[in-house]
């Protein structure tokens, strides 16, 4: 547990400090979302309908900016191979970072949503679902996009292939995602907040998992 | 805590793949507590990926390596993997964190908070250098921090990629002073490098393919 | 025989040469007979008209698109576990194929569409999840085309492709959730097909067809890829002699 938080402590801090992926993952979520009426006009009413769809798919797309460096940062460096003789698993390892990730993208992306909803015009009974539904939807995005994190180390340009690989695996995060707000909106108990939870929690228990072993065969170097 | 301490390693049979290509194979050798082998042969001949197998990175295509403790215990791969300390060729430092927080981070993730960090950078020649971020380490200065973290480990069987690149002569010397420190307390050193340790040791020499 | 003494890459040259000529003769005979009888001797549905037949085509690319990626998924698992090169091929070959099949269905589902919805796309649940199905396709072959050594790449792709197939009834469900307004699952449904027997004839032998076209193509690839890797073994072997 020690090397857990160890890690996960190490990853906070980078995050953080000058060039980490942090602040970047908040300013590109903040700019895709402005960006989104300037496309399709400023009818309020529009806006406020497509809200959380639109800020869903920003969120994703915020947060997989800063993946494709989850891993691969260790493996340039050679912090990995001291990592993968710490005391502990490289499951364990993977959920650090898993973990790590969330607090800094994910969490961070759930607490502006509110902000750049006012920005949509956001109906009021939508506000709580989607601050809600990103909160247990975000860590689903980590998860799923370490994979993608770890079967990319090797590749120079892994952040163009990252995308590819985890998108399509995404999609039930958007659909039940949205659907929480989507269904709140229109008054109807649609059951989307146990679906997106029962997905998340999956995603969350499995992801290491997938995760380490894509890294450990990376290891070979 | 475990008391055990390592008393030798074996390897018998072994045979690595890279590739699709055989880099060698039915290679064998033994290594007693307190000894060193210097792993020679030229560029190519596999010394990192003996390294790297050794280590437990990389699967072995055939063979197998034992650690035997001092109660005649075996230990399987994921507490063999336990006992290694590496050093290979990249020095693992984060550039955005100091000397210290470098140091401090691996010492935490090996169980080993309580090590005397400052004074092991200062063993390293790194006392000045503590409050430095990686970034503008120069690169032996880099591989000192690598050692000082090789030292707060505490692990009993030392692999070392080319231990001595990018060292000035003191370093050189230093890395001569630490393995046989080292040794002499019961751990295992397996060095690859292309010039010599200034020590006394077993030599394994890998042929080019 | 079991499946682990044709694992023998020898063994299964010897064995897919002598099967492949019969699986061609049966995907060609049962995807002409389909054709035949599904154009030319069933009559017209008294809704769709004459575009119902695009199901003969529709319909089998459809279950063959998801059959390979079962098939790839198997693969994958044995190469896994049994760290055999040629349950690493199959997976390789099976990927493309699915691929083609996949985007057969995903056309031929437009151009049902327009007919019958006045759009070549409306967000169809099930021509959806198959969309999302390609993408997972195009996902695994960049990957393997990105990683250059040849067993990390197959490992690394295994695993894509087993978190796909864990993942891909959960998208499957997503999407149907997301959208009921599918037809409905018309030929399995308890109580018997739906589909008049006129029609389902036909349908059968084309997915008969389909499967051994299927089998056919898939055979031949993994065939190409164990002589690739001897040429290489071989271009190895000259290189450093």
């Amino acid at each position: 547990m020690r090397g857990f938080q160890a890690l996960l402590y190490r990853d906070l801090r980078l995050a953080t400090r000058a060039g980490g992926g942090a602040a970047l993952a908040l300013a590109f979520f903040a700019a895709v979302a402005v960006l989104v009426p300037l496309g399709i006009g400023a009818d309020l009413k529009l806006l406020g309908r497509i809200a959380g769809g639109v800020l869903w798919v920003a969120a994703i797309l915020a947060a997989l900016l800063s993946l494709d460096r989850l891993f691969q940062a260790d493996y340039e460096d050679g912090s990995l191979d001291q990592i993968a003789l710490a005391p502990m698993t490289l499951e364990t390892s993977a959920a650090a970072k898993i973990v790590a990730h969330w607090l800094t993208t994910g969490l961070p992306l759930t607490v502006l949503s509110p902000l750049l909803a006012l920005l949509f015009d956001l109906p009021q009974a939508g506000y709580v679902p989607l601050l809600v539904s990103l909160g247990i939807g975000t860590p689903a995005v980590s998860a799923i996009g370490a994979i993608g994190a770890g079967l990319t180390i090797s590749i120079r340009r892994g952040g163009l292939i990252l995308p590819l690989l985890v998108l399509p695996l995404l999609s039930p995060v958007v659909i039940f995602g949205a659907g929480v707000v989507s269904g709140a909106l229109s008054g109807l108990d649609n059951g989307a907040i146990w679906l997106l939870s029962a997905f998340s929690l999956a995603a969350v228990c499995l992801a290491p998992f997938a995760a380490a072993a894509a890294v450990r065969l990376n290891l070979a170097g | 805590m475990d008391t055990r301490r390592v008393s030798t390693l074996t390897v018998s049979d072994l045979a690595i793949v890279r590739g699709g290509r055989i880099v060698f194979r039915r290679l064998g050798f033994g290594l007693s507590a307190g000894e060193v082998l210097s792993l020679e042969g030229p560029n190519g001949a596999g010394k990192t990926s003996l390294l790297r197998v050794l280590a437990g990175f990389l699967p072995a295509f055939a063979g197998r390596i034992e650690l035997t403790m001092s109660d005649h215990s075996r230990l399987d791969g994921d507490e063999q993997a336990r006992r290694v300390g590496w050093l290979g060729h990249q020095d693992g430092i984060k550039p955005q964190l100091s000397v210290l927080e470098n140091l401090a981070f691996y010492a935490r993730l090996y169980g080993q908070s309580g090590a005397d960090l400052r004074g092991v950078l200062d063993q390293v020649g790194l006392t000045r250098a503590r409050d430095l971020p990686g970034q503008y380490l120069s690169a032996g200065m880099r591989r000192r921090l690598a050692l000082a973290r090789l030292l707060i480990s505490r692990r009993p069987v030392w692999l070392l990629d080319e231990p001595l690149a990018a060292l000035d002569v003191r370093g050189k010397a230093m890395v001569g002073d630490f393995v046989t420190a080292h040794c002499r307390d019961g751990g295992l050193v397996i060095a690859a490098t292309h010039e010599a340790l200034g020590l006394d040791c077993a030599r394994l020499e890998l042929g080019a393919a | 025989m079991n499946i682990f003494e044709l694992a023998n890459p020898k063994r299964f040259m010897r064995f897919s040469a002598a099967l492949l000529p019969w699986f061609w003769t049966i995907a060609v005979l049962c995807l002409g007979a389909g054709l035949y009888i599904g154009l030319f001797r069933v009559p017209p549905d008294y809704q769709q008209g004459q575009t119902v037949k695009i199901m003969f085509i529709h319909v089998p690319a459809a279950w063959v698109g998801m059959m390979a990626y079962a098939s790839m998924a198997v693969a994958s698992l044995f190469g896994l576990v049994n760290r055999h090169p040629l349950a690493d091929a199959a997976a390789k070959a099976a990927a493309p194929l699915g691929a083609v099949f996949t985007a057969l269905a995903l056309i031929t589902g437009s151009l049902w569409g327009k007919p019958m919805w006045g759009a070549y796309w409306v967000w169809d649940a099930r021509l959806t999840s198959f969309l999302i199905l390609f993408f997972l396709y195009l996902g695994y072959m960049a990957l393997w085309s990105a990683i250059e050594d040849e067993t990390r790449a197959a490992r690394a792709c295994a695993i894509l492709a087993l978190v796909g197939a864990v993942n891909l009834p959960i998208i499957k469900y997503s999407v149907d959730w997301w959208n009921t307004l599918h037809q409905g699952e018309s030929i399995f449904v308890k109580g018997g097909p739906l589909i008049a027997p006129v029609f389902l004839w036909p349908l059968f032998l084309m997915a008969f067809g389909y499967t051994f076209l299927f089998l056919a193509l898939w055979m031949v690839r993994i065939r190409t890829e164990i002589l690739a890797r001897r040429a290489r073994t071989l271009q190895l072997r000259m290189g450093t002699a």
